[in-house]
Parts: C-alpha cells; structure tokens; sequence
C-alpha cells in the first residue's frame, strides 16, 4: 500500500481488472484497476492509447494555417482548438480583433458547449445511468406524468408519444439485432431508474439526436460548415453586409434570425428537458456519490467568453478563471499561462523522455521525444499488453501539473472555481439545484456533481448566447459592421521573432496554445488540453491524475462488468485524440516500416 | 440469414406507416439525384433486403466523421442506427466497453461472415510497431485486418481513411497510413473530406444497400456520384470568378458583396467535393456561402499544398467539362496555357506568379 502525495491509498494486491477500449469517448483509451475482495476499487490506471504528432507536423508552416491544423485535433469539441489556436498568434503578433469579431467567436464556442454538452449528456453518458431495455417495462401513462412533472414545458409529453417509442424500442430489442445496445450491462443492479424514468430519458436520447443537428447550425452560417467550421486570424471570416448589394450572401437578416431560433431552441431545451432529465435521474442515484476525485481538492480553469474584444482579464470573463489547492475553496489562486513555474509537464510515466528524470518543462520550452516501452512488472508483450506496470511508463498522455498539483479541469471546475469566487450566475444555479434535489453543497464533488455541472452550465451558455447575439446585433445597429482586422494580416508586418498564448474553456475543460514565431513561420507549437489534465498518468512525485483519483474506492457490483468505471470516466467527456497529440520539436522522423 | 428482418418489416414494425415509408423512399431518391422512377424500385429494394449489420472501427483521427454521421438530415441518423443497418460495433457510440465490446466485434464477424460492411474512421499508425493507435492492448492496425478478413466491402471514411488527412502530413511521425495501402484485397469506397458531408456519408450507405452494389467510382476510387466534380464547377460565386470579380482583402467591400474567394486562396478550383451543391448541415451553407475560401479537406495530401491562403497556381482547365479522372492524370506541364485562355486571364497569371513565388517560400520553410 502507497499513499500518493495527493492524498490517496493505492493498493494494488487486488484481483486485476482491465476495460480496453473504453467506449463512448473520443478517441481510444484503456483503464486498469484492482479492487478488493469486496468489489472497491483501491488502485486505478488510466492509459491514453493513441498519439498523432500534430505539433511536429505544425513546425515551419503558416501560423495563419494553424487553426485548421489544431482543429482536427478534435472532431467533438471541434471549433475550439481552432480560436484558441487564433487567439494564441493574435496573442503573439499583437493582433486585436473587432467587437462584432468577438461576439460572433462567443456565440460559436457557446454554441459548442452546448452542443457538446448535450451530445455528451445524451449519447456518450446516459447509458451509463439509463438502461433502455429497462424502458420496454414502462407504463407509457406513468411516464406521461412523470414528464409532466419534471419538464412540464416540454411539448413531446403525451402517454401516446411515449407509447410509439416504447413499441419503437420493442420492436428494436425483439429483432434480436441490438446494434449499439449489443453486450450492455442491461441486467447488473448498479442500474437504478424505474422503467418510466429510463423510457422518458431514452426518449430523449432519440430527440437530442434530431435535435443536434440543428444547434451546430450557428457554427454553418458563421463558419461555412460543421464539424470543423472555418477560424480566421485577426476576426472571423464571415462578413455582415445587412441590406448593401449582395447581403444575400452575407451574415443579413435571414441569417441573424435563423441563428436566434437555434439560440431559443438551445435556450428551450436545456430547460424543460437536460435539466429536468439531469435532476429526475440524479434523484434516483443520490446516494451514489462517489467519483469525486480531485474536484473538491484541486482545480484548475482558465476562463473564457470574453465580454469585450482583447481584454482576457479575468473579471472580464464570464466563464470563471482561477486555481484551488488543498481543498481551500476560501482561496482562489490566479492563473498566469506565461509563468513558466505555473503550468509544467512530465513525462516519467508517460511514454515520452526528457533525456534526464524528474523534469518539468513549460510549454513554451516544451520537449516532446517519445518512448515506449513497458515497465518490467507488464504482462504480456509490447504489441499485446495484457496489464501494464503503472510503476514505469504507461501512457501516450503527458503529466501536466499547476504548481506541482494534479488538477482536475472541466464544467465541474469551473463551477467550483466560479462558486468559491461568488460568481453570481453561477452561485445561483448550484444553490438552486441543491435545494431542489435536497444535496449539501459536498455533493457536488462527484460523478453526479460533473455530470449536473455539465448541465448547469450548457443552460448557462444558453443565456450567454443570446447576450452576444444582443449584442452583435446591437454593434450592427449602431453602424459597425466590421469582422476582421486585417492590418496584420500581412507577415511582412510582423516581427522577426514572438511568442503568444491563447486560452478557452473547451468543453471539457482549461485549453491552451502557446506558440513560437520565427520569420513569419512555426517555431514551436505546444497544446496541453484538457484531457492531458484530466486524464494524466502519474507524476514524477506520485500524484495520481484526476480519472485515476475519481474511481478510487468506488465499489462495483460485478467488477467484470466496468458500468460504474465507465460511468465516472465518462464523467469527465474524455477526449482522447485531443490529449495525446506531442511530438518531439526537432521534428526527427522516426523508422519507416514496411506495410506488412 | 433468414432470422434478420427486411428494412421494410423493420420498419413496419416499429410503427411506420406504409405511406411514410414510401415517402422515405422517395426522399432517399431525391437525395441520391435519382429520378421519381426509381422510388418503387427503392421500396422494392427495401422491403426485401435484410437488414445489413455494419463495424465501424477508429483509428487515427478526431472523429469528426461520426460527429458528421450524426448530423445527417435525409435519413436522419436515429432512423439509419434503428432501422437502416445493425451499428453492431462502433466504440464512439456502444453501451459496452472492454471485454464484452471486443465479444460484440467478434459475434459480428463470426455470424456475418462475409456479409457486413465494415466503416473505418481514422488510419493505421505503423511505426512503432502500430503502437501509437492501441485498441484492446494490440495495435490497431491488427483490428484493422481481422475486420476486414470477412468484410464484403470497406468504406473509408473521411481524409484519414481516404489519405492520410492531419497526422499524415509531413513529416508523418506515425507514418499514418490510408486504409487501401493496408488491405488491397477488398473493395474500399473512398467518402473524403474532413469531414465528408453528412448526406454524402448516408447517401453512399443508403445507395450500397438500396441496390445492393457499390456506387460508380472514380479512379482514385471515391463515389461517382459526389465527387466528381469540382467545387468551383458549381460555385453560386462562380459568376464573380467568370466576370473577375475577386474580394481583395478580408471584410471589404467584395467581401460583404459575396465576390469570389479566389485570390484569397480558395481551393474550390482544384477540390472535387459536392459542398456547392448539397451544402452543409441541410443545405444552410458551405465554407465559401460563409465568407472563407475552400481549403481543400477532400483532395489528397492538402494539408502539404502550401498555404490554405495562398492561391491555387495548379488549374488545368476552367470548363466544368474535365472531369477528376482527366484532372488526375493532368501534368503540371500543361498548367500555363489552360489558365491563360481563360477570360479572367491577365489577373489570374499575376495571381499565379505571385502564389506561385509563394510557394516556393513554404517550401524552403
């Protein structure tokens, strides 16, 4: 038994339990633990299984280019490593960008967390507390009125309604063709919804499908399409032109009121049905309020949704920025991106060298040369790991840390962040949902406490969208119709040598770029995302990482089924692609294969 | 095969009425550019065929392809995932993980051998002996190949299946590798663009199992039907293009009057993709519609053809006549004379030399 520097018991003499891949993520990723002979959970592994090299591949080029590189690291939170990406050599060269520039990039990163919010909520999450064979058992009566209850603004509540998508869904399980269903853990008791409750969430389920669809359409008219809209340096490319020649081909009138329908649908939706959803099946699993973590101890967000153009200050946003340490919610630390001490990365347990053990390194600095290889306690071969030996090298994710601390980011952190500041938006909603679900503030700090933080916080983005969509309209009103500032556009403006860093909330949590230019091209391009903090392997001290600290003494009911594994790390949206893209600066290319 | 269900018994039997499946029908031969005489046969099509089960496998990528999938409008993707095909294995989307996912993957292959569709997101890494992709402790590239094994056919999904896209770009650290340079023994439909539209991505599935065939393809193996001709063929600015009417500067007055992207580096000329005609998520609008030129994400390679801001220097021809396969096969010798015979002439050699000039600067970056 070892106690980590952060506070945690790892035992790791329990029986091995491996989930490989774990599903309903992006991108790929393992997790490892050993629970005791009672089913808890007393030691956790978490493994990032892919690497692209995206930054290596970023040197030398454009940095004008390199929002559409940064952009296809996610393809879920898409949009979002392309205006940080922006925001990063506007930061650089010194670039300011328009009001109505600033509005429109609000409005598509709202737009994304919302989006993101629910897809996650819906698609990648329910499953973990919802079981859709259960729904076939409900009385389609009884789950009208439970409707009527939790979202009674909700049009699509009729026993009706929900009696042609339980025969749907019945005729879907009797083919015998489960498809995605297939192999679910639809009989273990960690499942806990009534069938009325899990037909209404399943319901949904099929109605934020349709739904999702239409709220990335601010992100088509804005940025031409979706996923992976299109970013400019210096604004946003698309021009307003409200009733000059050719307005029909620019952000007008028609455009503007198609943007504020989806914002009103956004706005309805995260109302009468993901909140409700979020407290009617939260009510049911009050009791199981493990998965907290690190989010009652240590947290980090960097803040974002800047109220007005190039001004980052942190009172300026409304997105909360700031660090807790230690648990002290009554102290709430700045956040300097620059500081080289702040933000560090390690590598001793991450498939990665620095040449010297021990090191952290500053993105700016940032050194990137990989390793793999598994420690002598693995089982199994290199190209067929059986179980990995957390004591050595064991993931494709690096050990980001703030000040020495493991941190968890995301909409939890950034609620904890905003409710130890007094954020009153913020404050107001935790309050609020805690008196309705009857939960001490204690609660928050869990599964359950990520997953309606999420939900809090897409119905928050909801109102912030219209905000910008207010105020873009009222700057077009007052005669400003300006998108893009172009006086630096041309790299003969720019200095010979400068460095920048740009910021965001992504879904998932704190985002940032740091960049090095070198005559007018790609000196160094560095990303630690969000999933690189969450999802962090061990650090040179032995401070376990925010998935690994969230499963700790979690029991499971049947530990070869992972439902409660998988319902913790989803807690957390994780984002694979995006967490484990470094590569070395020197841009070395390593031994080709042969295509066997 | 006898215990899977037709599409139409599928259907029928989760509540849709005879008239809306005919609608269906008529809508999947719109968005296929078929004409009315094909609805019955569709109908016929679907009330005989089973249900066809499809593994969708990720490898390298940002699965942005699945994230596009779901946005599909015609069919709507609920309707593709609960009555069109069996989705018996896609680790974005499945309830399991782990053992009982891999379990769900063989199932398929064993019981559909030689029958399912197999989908690929993402490509194989093969440095590192495939180990920069890891699914189930093993590479991916394995996966890869045991799926494929007993597919009746792969579609390739996107510019990482199709070529490589982001992570293959010089210098290629993982040497990320396309699909059809992994498995040469099956047919592959090529679907790229990063991501490929939505409607595209459901068409190509819809038209293979409405009449039981792969579609037309072109040499380099993409879908006939979407891909064959260029952006800028059917470009609503192309007008401007003809009459020589450029946007100058971002958010000028060309800008806001919708003037052609072309001198601000829009590959619309050189990218054969249907974003001028289906349009994005709907039809709401493309990338140009919203003020910035095409970048190229369907065409091979275009993460190394230079600046997405600089302009395009490697047209061959203007006239909506040269279809991809004689493009393809184009030389760049042959790239002066075609531009200069073109009515925008005088401006488009200037833009040339300039693009030009400019890209032999990013190439010694």
């Amino acid at each position: 038994m070892t106690v980590t520097p952060n506070g945690f018991d790892l035992d790791n003499s329990g029986r091995r339990i491996v989930v490989d891949p774990v599903t309903r993520i992006e991108g790929h990723m393992r997790c490892e633990v050993n629970v005791d002979d009672e089913g808890v959970i007393r030691n956790a592994v978490s493994t990032g299984t892919m690497w692209r090299g995206l930054e290596v591949i970023l040197k030398g080029r454009d940095p004008r280019d390199a929002w559409a590189f940064t952009e296809r690291i996610c393809g879920v939170c898409t949009g979002t490593h392309a205006l940080t990406s922006v925001r990063a050599v506007e930061d650089a060269l010194g670039i300011t960008i328009p009001e109505n520039a600033n509005s429109i990039r609000n409005i598509m990163q709202l737009n994304l967390q919302i989006h993101d919010h629910i897809v996650h909520f819906y698609h990648l999450h329910a499953l973990d507390w919802v079981n859709p064979v259960n729904a076939l058992r409900a009385d389609p009566k009884a789950t009208s009125e439970l409707q009527q209850t939790v979202g009674p603004n909700h049009p699509l509540s009729s026993p009706g309604y929900f009696r042609d998508v339980q025969n749907r869904l019945k005729k879907f399980v009797e083919s015998g063709q489960l498809g995605l269903f297939k192999n679910g853990y639809w009989d273990n008791p960690a499942y806990l919804l009534p069938p009325e409750a899990d037909l209404m969430a399943t319901t949904h389920y099929l109605e934020a499908l349709d739904l999702q669809k239409e709220i990335v359409k601010v992100h088509t008219i804005f940025g031409g399409k979706n996923p992976h809209p299109n970013w400019l340096v210096g604004g946003v490319p698309c021009p307003i032109n409200m009733d000059g020649v050719g307005s029909v081909g620019a952000i007008n009138m028609e455009r503007l009121n198609m943007v504020s329908s989806i914002i009103d649908k956004c706005i309805e939706f995260n109302r009468n049905v993901y909140l409700p959803d979020v407290v009617a099946i939260g009510g049911f699993y009050k009791n199981w309020l493990y998965g907290g973590g690190l989010s009652g101890q240590a947290v980090l967000a960097y803040g974002d949704i800047p109220e007005n153009p190039n001004d980052f200050s942190a009172e300026q946003l409304h997105l909360p920025r700031g660090a807790i340490i230690n648990g002290n919610l009554e102290e709430v630390h700045d956040v300097d991106q620059r500081d080289p001490e702040q933000i560090q990365e390690f590598v001793d347990h991450s498939w990665y060298t620095y040449g010297e053990p021990g090191k952290g390194l500053h993105p700016w600095d940032g050194v990137t040369d990989p390793q793999y290889e598994l420690g002598p306690n693995a089982k199994g071969t290199r190209t067929d790991i059986k179980e990995l030996d957390e004591a050595a090298k064991y993931s494709w994710i690096k050990a980001p840390r703030w000040n020495g601390h493991a941190m968890e980011v995301g909409p939890l952190a950034r609620y904890v962040v905003g409710y130890a500041k007094g954020h009153e938006d913020i404050k107001s909603q935790v309050e609020g949902l805690l008196r309705t679900m009857d939960l001490p503030v204690s609660a928050l700090f869990s599964t359950l406490g990520r997953t309606a933080a999420r939900a809090l916080e897409s119905e928050y983005c909801g109102r912030l969208q219209k905000h910008f969509f207010d105020k873009l309209v009222q700057t077009i009103k007052n005669g400003d119709s300006t998108t893009a500032n172009i006086e630096k556009w041309d790299p003969s403006t720019w200095p010979k040598e400068a460095k920048g860093v740009g910021a965001t909330e992504a879904p998932r949590g704190a985002l940032g770029h740091w960049i090095k230019i070198k005559d007018g091209r790609i000196e160094n391009y560095q990303c630690v995302v969000p999933t690189t903090w969450n999802g962090s392997p061990r650090d040179t001290a032995g401070n376990i990482g925010a998935f690994e600290a969230s499963l700790m003494n979690t029991p499971m009911e049947r530990p070869e089924e992972p439902v409660e594994i998988l319902r913790t790390l989803h807690s957390f949206d994780p984002c694979l692609a995006c967490s484990t893209h470094v590569m070395a600066p020197d841009g070395a290319e390593m031994a080709r294969v042969k295509v066997r | 095969m006898s215990q899977i269900e037709t599409f139409y018994d599928v259907m029928r039997r989760q509540g849709i009425t005879r008239r809306s499946f005919m609608k269906y029908c008529s809508l999947t031969a719109a968005a296929l550019g078929l004409g009315p005489a094909y609805v019955p046969k569709i109908a016929h099509a679907m009330e005989t065929k089973p249900r066809t089960p499809v593994i969708w496998v990720h490898g390298l990528e940002c699965t942005c392809c699945s994230e596009s999938f779901i946005r599909s409008a015609h069919p709507l993707a609920k309707d593709v995932v609960l009555s069109m095909i069996s989705l018996d294995y896609d680790d974005t989307l499945m309830a399991a993980a782990g053992h009982q996912a891999e379990a769900a993957l063989e199932d398929t292959i064993e019981k559909y051998k030689g029958n399912y569709i197999l989908a690929v997101e993402g490509n194989p890494p093969l440095n590192e002996d495939g180990m920069y992709c890891i699914v189930g402790g093993k590479p991916f590239v394995d996966q890869l190949r045991h799926a494929a094994k007993d597919a009746k056919a792969i579609i390739s999904w996107g510019a990482c299946a199709s070529y490589g896209c982001v992570q293959a770009a010089a210098p290629n650290p993982t040497q990320a590798t396309p699909v059809h340079k992994v498995i040469t023994d099956k047919p592959i439909i090529k679907v790229p663009g990063c991501p490929p539209i939505a409607e595209v991505m459901t068409g190509v599935i819809t038209y293979m199992l409405t009449f039981d065939r792969l579609p037309q393809l072109d040499r380099q193996g993409r879908p006939q039907m979407f891909y064959s001709q260029r952006i800028h063929d059917k470009c609503y600015r192309r007008p401007h293009f003809d009459a020589g009417q450029f946007v100058e500067a971002w958010d000028d007055e060309n800008a806001r009057k919708g003037y052609c992207l072309y001198k601000m580096g829009c590959k619309g000329p050189t990218t054969y993709n249907a974003c001028s005609t289906v349009r994005w998520n709907e039809g709401v609008s493309f990338p140009i519609q919203s003020g910035h030129g095409c970048i190229g994400c369907s065409e091979d390679g275009f993460w190394d053809a230079g600046s997405f801001y600089d302009r395009v220097t490697d047209l061959t021809q203007f006239g909506v006549e040269a279809n991809a396969d004689r493009i393809g096969m184009a030389t760049a010798g042959v790239v002066g004379a075609g531009v200069a015979a073109h009515a925008a002439a005088s401006i488009l050699v200037s833009a040339q030399r300039k693009a030009q000039s400019k890209k032999s600067q990013s190439e010694e970056a």
